[in-house]
């Protein structure tokens, strides 16, 4: 009954958790079961490579929260996402313990590297996997409300906004490349050992890190799904089509705002979480504006403001990118310039909309 | 004119052979001084030193550095004092005496003349000595700076002639700093009071280091405080300089902001339309400078001012395409043309990459742009920065005339300030649009003109001054050029006045935090536009 209500009130978003349950079965199967000789066997680089666009989902589904249903244009998304990615980061390089090349039991390499003699203080308690954990939402979710708050609350929007956060993660950016920051400078973060005890290169814990990042997904567009539909949802789209009158008829806009923003911002750090065990470094790379900028045209692309389309955009756009830079590694970046105007300019609504747009045509 | 010629070539004869009477001693003794160099004895070699000075032939600074510099030699065969240059395998000779190329020689076959650091200094000294005489200023001031703190008893007459016959200025500074230098070690106590009254607020390092080192030995007490009083003269004058110099290159940086964000005042702030491929328009810029240079490499010098016009059409051709082909679709969606112009950067920069290359190019800098403008021993600034500076002041004030003054201006501001207004009025809005497009371009495209001569040209130059040109126009206020100016220039003096205290890339990170918490503020920026227009 719940099903069919779900349904019917949103089919592509029942596409989505249809495709990601097969997902979650096929894949671990075709790669565990299925033996490697077998033509149908699935690589432990193509599930890597599969988490990762869904961990790309996940950001773009964050995105799309606060841009398609609030109109809030953030160009510095990725900097939560690296966020999150470095609380990650931080609890595997904790667990390589005396592994690394200098075999200090208490400091990571770069430490010993620059002659620091103990542990900064931000590092204690990031070899326990739920203090991690919890850093993961609150480090992003803390500079999600503060710049929030300040910026909500002066009434910065549009494309004030959008440069603003643009210079969030550009500072950022600046900041971790800096040795004396303790977060591993240029190099950042990499050669990670173990996460849970378990090791990282081994093909079940690669299984299960992409089973992890495909229920996550899950359950967060769900969530997503759930506040859309909520009155809150309401009052959110409200925001976006006019700011003024809601606020005139009585909403405080600027909390609704910023709790959104808020719950957008853990998403991202979630997804970073997820992402860097995966590919097994985080670097200040991660903070740089073309990043967040690139994060925009997958929701674009896709179809903003329908949370399926963002999820749809991400993972169309990076397997391009993938094949792209691969193939024709001259014209990638040719296709994503040429993406970005032509969607802007002759797809809105993305390409979700145009299939929506020729059905409701077609009666 | 037969006659005349014959007695002309015997006149010539006769001057040649009185010459050759009167010189020859002359030469013998340049001749003797020079072979007297290869002396056994440094005591010897010495007087032959000063010997060769005595001769005041003008070749002697030239054997003299030779020697100071190790690259005096004797030749086996012949004892022949030589000045060598270093070849592959060997030596090229030129005999010392006459300066005439005696071939080359291998190494076996010639060996250096030996010299101490008495005869160093010596040398020093008699080189400074003959270069104070020399009919060059640019000689003279050189050597009296080398006689700051180094004047010995043998000098100290020197000194004091040069000061008598000296009648520039400039060097009579020196040279009397010089001389008061000297004067410390005098052992009566009022010439001692009067020479660290004449140090008093002097700029040269060598001054307040002899002034420290008296502080310590002093026992006189008037004296000493003196030397106090002059010292500290000398470190608030000093403190003063590297003020003004932090303030310059703030100004300076300040002028590359303004440059980058004057074009994007223009298009963001008059017509409200974010061009992220603003950057890549100053690229363009760039890139136009070097192609340029590659057509003209004969005349450098004047590259940059063929490049100026060059760049501002390639970059306001581009404008105008960008403008035509994807920002006329979206105007009054600022999000969707933010994204658009973005991709257009991507495009560009690939552009770039594939046609010339993805490594950067070199742009060189004509001769008259390099250098430095000395104020003082503790103050220089480099001419480029100058020069950039009142270029970009010059830019600034030619655009305010094209809006205050011309009827492409007068259009712009109608149709930026309302434009059905305008539109009825007759104006052709689209017209204006592009045209104002292209201008914003075109200034882009001469900022890269500029920036080409003080960093990097790639593919990737433009994203570094887009994020700070947002910057300054925000924080300036849109739509106001004199904002732009205010703000570029702020924000220019507060990084360089942050960086040595915090260093670079922290003091840019604090600048931009506080742009964005002055924008929390002041979501206007400084000069937020007033009446109507303000509230769209």
């Amino acid at each position: 009954m719940i099903l069919g209500r779900f349904y019917r009130s949103d089919r592509g978003g029942a596409f989505l958790l249809a495709g990601l349950f097969v997902l979650a079965v096929v894949v671990p199967v075709l790669n565990l079961a299925v033996p490697e000789s077998s033509p149908f066997h699935l690589s432990t680089y193509t599930v890597t490579l599969i988490g990762k666009y869904l961990c790309y989902a996940l950001l773009a589904l964050a995105l799309d929260l606060i841009w398609g249903y609030c109109g809030i244009l953030s160009l510095g998304h990725g900097a939560f996402f690296a966020l999150g990615g470095y609380a990650m980061g931080m609890y595997l390089m904790r667990q390589i313990g005396d592994r690394g090349v200098y075999g200090n039991p208490d400091l990571p390499d770069f430490m010993v590297f620059l002659n620091w003699q103990e542990l900064p203080w931000y590092w204690l308690g990031f070899d326990m996997f739920w203090f991690a954990m919890l850093m993961v939402v609150l480090v992003p979710g803390l500079l999600a409300f503060v710049f929030g708050w300040f910026s909500f609350r002066s009434r910065v929007t549009g494309v004030y906004l959008a440069i603003i956060t643009q210079a969030l993660t550009f500072a950022l950016m600046l900041a971790f490349f800096r040795n004396e920051m303790g977060f591993g400078g240029n190099n950042g973060m990499t050669d990670f050992k173990d996460i849970l005890g378990f090791d990282l290169q081994a093909d079940g814990t690669r299984v299960a890190l992409f089973l992890a990042s495909v229920i996550t997904l899950a359950v967060s567009y769900v969530i997503c799904r759930f506040i859309i539909n909520s009155k809150l949802g309401r009052v959110i789209v409200a925001i976006r089509d006019a700011e003024s009158r809601t606020r005139f008829v009585g909403y405080q806009v600027e909390r609704y705002k910023l709790w959104l923003f808020v719950f957008s911002a853990v998403l991202a750090g979630i997804a970073g979480a997820l992402y860097v065990p995966q590919v097994g470094i985080i670097n200040p790379g991660e903070f740089a504006p073309l990043n967040s900028i690139e994060l925009v045209i997958w929701v674009a692309v896709g179809g903003r403001g329908m949370l399926y389309g963002a999820v749809l955009g991400a993972l169309l756009v990076n397997y391009a990118k993938t094949y792209f830079t691969a193939a024709f590694p001259e014209l990638w970046l040719f296709a994503l310039g040429a993406l970005f105007v032509l969607v802007t300019i002759f797809l809105p609504k993305g390409l979700v909309g145009l299939w929506k747009r020729k059905r409701d045509t077609e009666p | 004119m037969y006659s005349f010629r014959k007695h002309s070539v015997f006149f010539s004869l006769l001057i040649l052979l009185g010459l050759c009477g009167f010189s020859l001693p002359a030469v013998a003794d340049f001749d003797a001084a020079v072979q007297a160099l290869n002396s056994k004895s440094f005591s010897k070699k010495a007087d032959a030193i000063i010997a060769l000075a005595e001769t005041g032939d003008e070749k002697a600074p030239v054997v003299l550095q030779a020697m100071l510099d190790s690259r005096l030699y004797y030749r086996k065969s012949d004892r022949r004092v030589v000045i060598v240059e270093k070849i592959d395998g060997g030596f090229r000779l030129a005999d010392a005496a006459t300066a005439q190329p005696l071939g080359e020689a291998g190494r076996r076959a010639v060996k250096k003349i030996g010299i101490n650091n008495k005869l160093r200094g010596l040398l020093r000294d008699t080189l400074a000595r003959l270069s104070l005489t020399s009919k060059d200023p640019a000689q003279r001031l050189a050597a009296a700076k080398i006689m700051l703190g180094n004047v010995n008893a043998a000098t100290k007459p020197v000194l004091a002639e040069a000061l008598a016959r000296e009648t520039d200025a400039d060097i009579r500074e020196v040279l009397e700093t010089a001389a008061a230098m000297s004067d410390l070690e005098n052992d009566d106590r009022t010439v001692r009071l009067r020479a660290v009254r004449l140090l008093d607020g002097s700029l040269e390092p060598e001054v307040r280091n002899r002034l420290n080192r008296l502080l310590e030995i002093e026992a006189d007490q008037e004296i000493a405080a003196a030397v106090q009083q002059a010292i500290k003269s000398i470190e608030f004058k000093l403190k003063f300089n590297g003020f003004i110099e932090t303030v310059f290159f703030g100004l300076s940086l300040g002028s590359v902001l303004l440059l980058a964000a004057i074009g994007l005042a223009i298009t963001f702030g008059v017509m409200g339309v974010i061009n992220m491929a603003h950057g890549e328009l100053i690229m363009l810029g760039a890139y136009t400078t070097y192609l340029v240079q590659l057509l003209m490499p004969n005349h450098i010098e004047w590259s940059i001012l063929v490049a100026i016009p060059a760049a501002f059409m390639v970059s306001g051709l581009f404008g105008i395409a960008i403008e035509r082909g994807v920002i006329r679709f979206l105007y009054g969606r600022p999000l969707e043309t933010l994204l658009a112009t973005f991709g257009v950067s991507l495009l560009l920069q690939q552009l770039v990459r594939t046609t010339v290359s993805a490594q950067n190019v070199t742009v060189e800098n004509p001769a008259w742009l390099s250098g430095s403008l000395e104020i003082n021993a503790a103050l220089s600034l480099t001419y480029n920065r100058l020069y950039i500076l009142l270029f970009c002041l010059l830019v600034f004030f030619a655009l305010m005339l094209i809006l205050k003054k011309t009827s492409l201006g007068l259009q712009v501001r109608a149709v930026s300030q309302n434009r059905a207004m305008a539109r009825a009025m007759g104006i052709r809005s689209k017209w204006v649009d592009a045209m104002t497009f292209g201008l914003g371009s075109g200034i882009a495209g001469v900022a890269g003109v500029a920036l080409s001569q003080l960093t990097n040209v790639g593919p990737n130059m433009g994203q570094a001054y887009i994020i700070d040109s947002f910057m300054v126009v925000v924080f300036g206020g849109v739509g106001n050029l004199w904002g732009a100016l205010v703000g570029a220039m702020s924000l220019g003096v507060a990084n360089k006045i942050l960086e040595p205290w915090s260093g670079a890339v922290l003091a840019k990170i604090l600048v931009l935090v506080f742009i964005i918490l002055f924008i929390q503020k002041r979501p206007r920026g400084l000069f937020p536009q007033k009446g109507r227009n303000a509230e769209n």
